[in-house]
């Protein structure tokens, strides 16, 4: 982004000279923006801290997403990676720490406000915890019929067009327990894009699935962010689905962030515990501290 | 040893403290969304269904044989000192203020208090309570608060069934089967039963539909640990709630003496 910002400013610096020296300030007052619009800091988590019990699963863990990237943090099971986007949507809240959305502080607002923030996410589940109790269309015209005045005929409407553009068809009136795995997190997927969030959190969503489905999952997550242009985290130790879906990839380790970096800059990292898990080998620093534990 | 002792002492109250708490706190927020908009009519009366319709067969037939075994009862002692006229009176106060009211709690419980605390435990431990949040609506709102509305409004409903057809067993023995004469058993039911016994008896019944919605979802709420978490919090809301209504019948009973 830098790079392409550095070529516009050049490009246009011809143009200067014709210019008087409120539209230099106007100039520079346009690429700032332009910079700080790409650079802006959409979720911002500091210092995070969250027990369960004797359980310290986050130590300080600290970690900035940018708006519109797509950020994939890695790392074993039980690391409290689903613990982390809990604390993001506020389903948990964090012992210590804070962590903001959009410039608020999750901790800091009211119940009200912070069902307020929540209409901004859109979450798919492991398991696609979907409503056993509602049709397929039900499920994810959710949101619109709790949160609109729309007709059920017109959310039932929108919701096969949601199924369509993740390739379901036909299943609007079927109950979850007649469909497969990945049909399941497609559905899912499809209720967390139906109020099109701006924010868009996955969590293992490739796990339990053929290789095939898995990527044809991961292609559909791609294909949300170029359609939809959305801000998405997704966890994952799926690291097929980590290269594909991910900007950036952050490797939890121990309750924090211990790297962050491009799809090339992880698999090039320096760091033993880094490459143990993303090739994952049975032996290395990872194994080792849990058999001291 | 004595610290042991000490501990154990301390640790239960804690745990009390802290349940008790919990569910106060629970039920309190329940009762504040309830004012708020949106109103889920729809999900309230299909709980009023599963509460209420539901359960009456259930109902009916615990009351109908409740007052049946109650006159058979109260005729064998009354009969040793001459006052088997009295059978209906006894039937219908302790119906009314008592049986009524505390069999139909402890059934609902069983049948209801078991099914809620299921299917919230099983929500929770699929994530779908999870889901909810993710959708920005309030889980509270959306699941306890109909399920509380209806057993706060099906219970007493219930109870007046259970009451008449009560009532109505007894009549059945006393009259068919001991030969009483129905006249008499009628005036005797009616002459001693006041309005009063009857609301006593609703007023339990609208009490206990509280505790059975409130523990019931509680512990749904709050599973954890998969299916047999699922089993653990169902068994809990069905004794808790069986516990709690026989122990606030007498708080209950003692205030209104």
């Amino acid at each position: 982004m830098y790079l392409v910002s550095c070529i516009l400013f050049f490009s246009s610096c011809s143009s200067w000279f014709n210019l008087g020296i409120l539209g230099i300030l106007a100039h520079f007052r346009h690429y700032f923006i332009m910079l700080s619009a790409a650079e802006k800091t959409l979720i911002e988590v500091n210092d995070v801290h969250k027990s369960f019990a004797h359980n310290h699963v986050l130590r300080g863990l600290s970690l900035a997403i940018r708006q519109g990237e797509s950020m994939v943090v890695i790392g074993g099971s039980g690391t409290g990676k689903s613990v982390l986007i809990k604390c993001i949507i506020g389903i948990l809240s964090p012992d210590r720490g804070n962590i903001f959305v959009a410039g608020q502080d999750i901790g800091s607002l009211k119940e009200k406000d912070l069902y307020q923030l929540r209409k901004k996410f859109g979450m798919l589940f492991q398991a696609g915890a979907l409503f056993d109790s509602m049709k397929v269309w039900e499920n994810v015209g959710f949101g619109l019929l709790q949160h609109t005045t729309l007709s059920k005929k017109e959310v039932k409407k929108r919701a096969i067009e949601k199924l369509n553009l993740l390739g379901l068809h036909q299943i609007e009136d079927l109950m979850p327990s007649e469909l497969s795995g990945g049909m399941r997190k497609r559905v899912s997927l499809a209720r967390a894009i139906a109020m099109e969030p701006e924010i868009l959190l996955y969590d293992e969503p490739t796990t339990g699935l053929d290789p095939i489905r898995a990527d044809t999952i991961n292609a559909l997550i791609v294909e949300m962010r170029k359609k939809i242009k959305v801000t998405s985290i997704t966890i994952t130790h799926d690291m097929v689905s980590a290269y594909k879906v991910g900007d950036r990839i952050a490797m939890l380790y121990q309750g924090k962030i211990i790297e962050v970096g491009t799809p090339d800059e992880i698999k090039n990292s320096t760091s033993a515990i880094v490459q143990q898990f993303i090739q994952g080998k049975a032996e290395g620093p990872i194994t080792q501290a849990e058999a001291q534990i | 040893m004595l610290n042991n002792f000490f501990h154990l002492i301390g640790s239960v109250s804690i745990l009390f403290l802290q349940e008790s708490g919990r569910i106060t706190l629970l039920l309190w927020k329940a009762v504040l969304l309830t004012f708020q908009r949106p109103f889920n009519l729809k999900d309230i009366l299909r709980q009023m269904e599963e509460v209420g319709i539901k359960s009456m067969p259930v109902v009916l037939i615990t009351g109908a044989f409740t007052g049946a075994v109650l006159a058979l009862q109260s005729y064998t002692g009354f009969q040793r000192f001459n006052a088997e006229t009295f059978v209906g009176t006894v039937v219908a106060l302790s119906i009314t203020r008592e049986l009524g009211p505390v069999l139909t709690g402890l059934m609902v419980s069983g049948r209801v208090g078991s099914s809620m605390a299921a299917e919230l435990g099983t929500m929770q431990v699929t994530e779908q309570i999870d889901a909810l949040y993710t959708l920005a609506v309030n889980p509270i709102k959306y699941l306890i608060v109909p399920r509380l509305l209806a057993a706060l409004i099906m219970m007493p409903v219930l109870v007046i069934f259970a009451d008449l057809i009560g009532i109505a067993g007894g009549y059945f023995v006393s009259v068919k089967v001991l030969s009483s004469n129905p006249y008499t058993y009628m005036e005797r039911t009616w002459n001693y039963l006041e309005l009063n016994d009857i609301f006593s008896g609703l007023f339990k019944a609208a009490v206990f539909g509280v505790i059975i919605a409130t523990i019931s979802c509680y512990q749904g709420f709050f599973t954890r640990g998969g299916a047999e978490g699922v089993g653990r919090a169902t068994t809990k809301a069905v004794v808790l709630s069986c516990l709690l209504i026989l122990i606030f019948n007498y708080i209950i009973t003692a205030l209104l003496f």
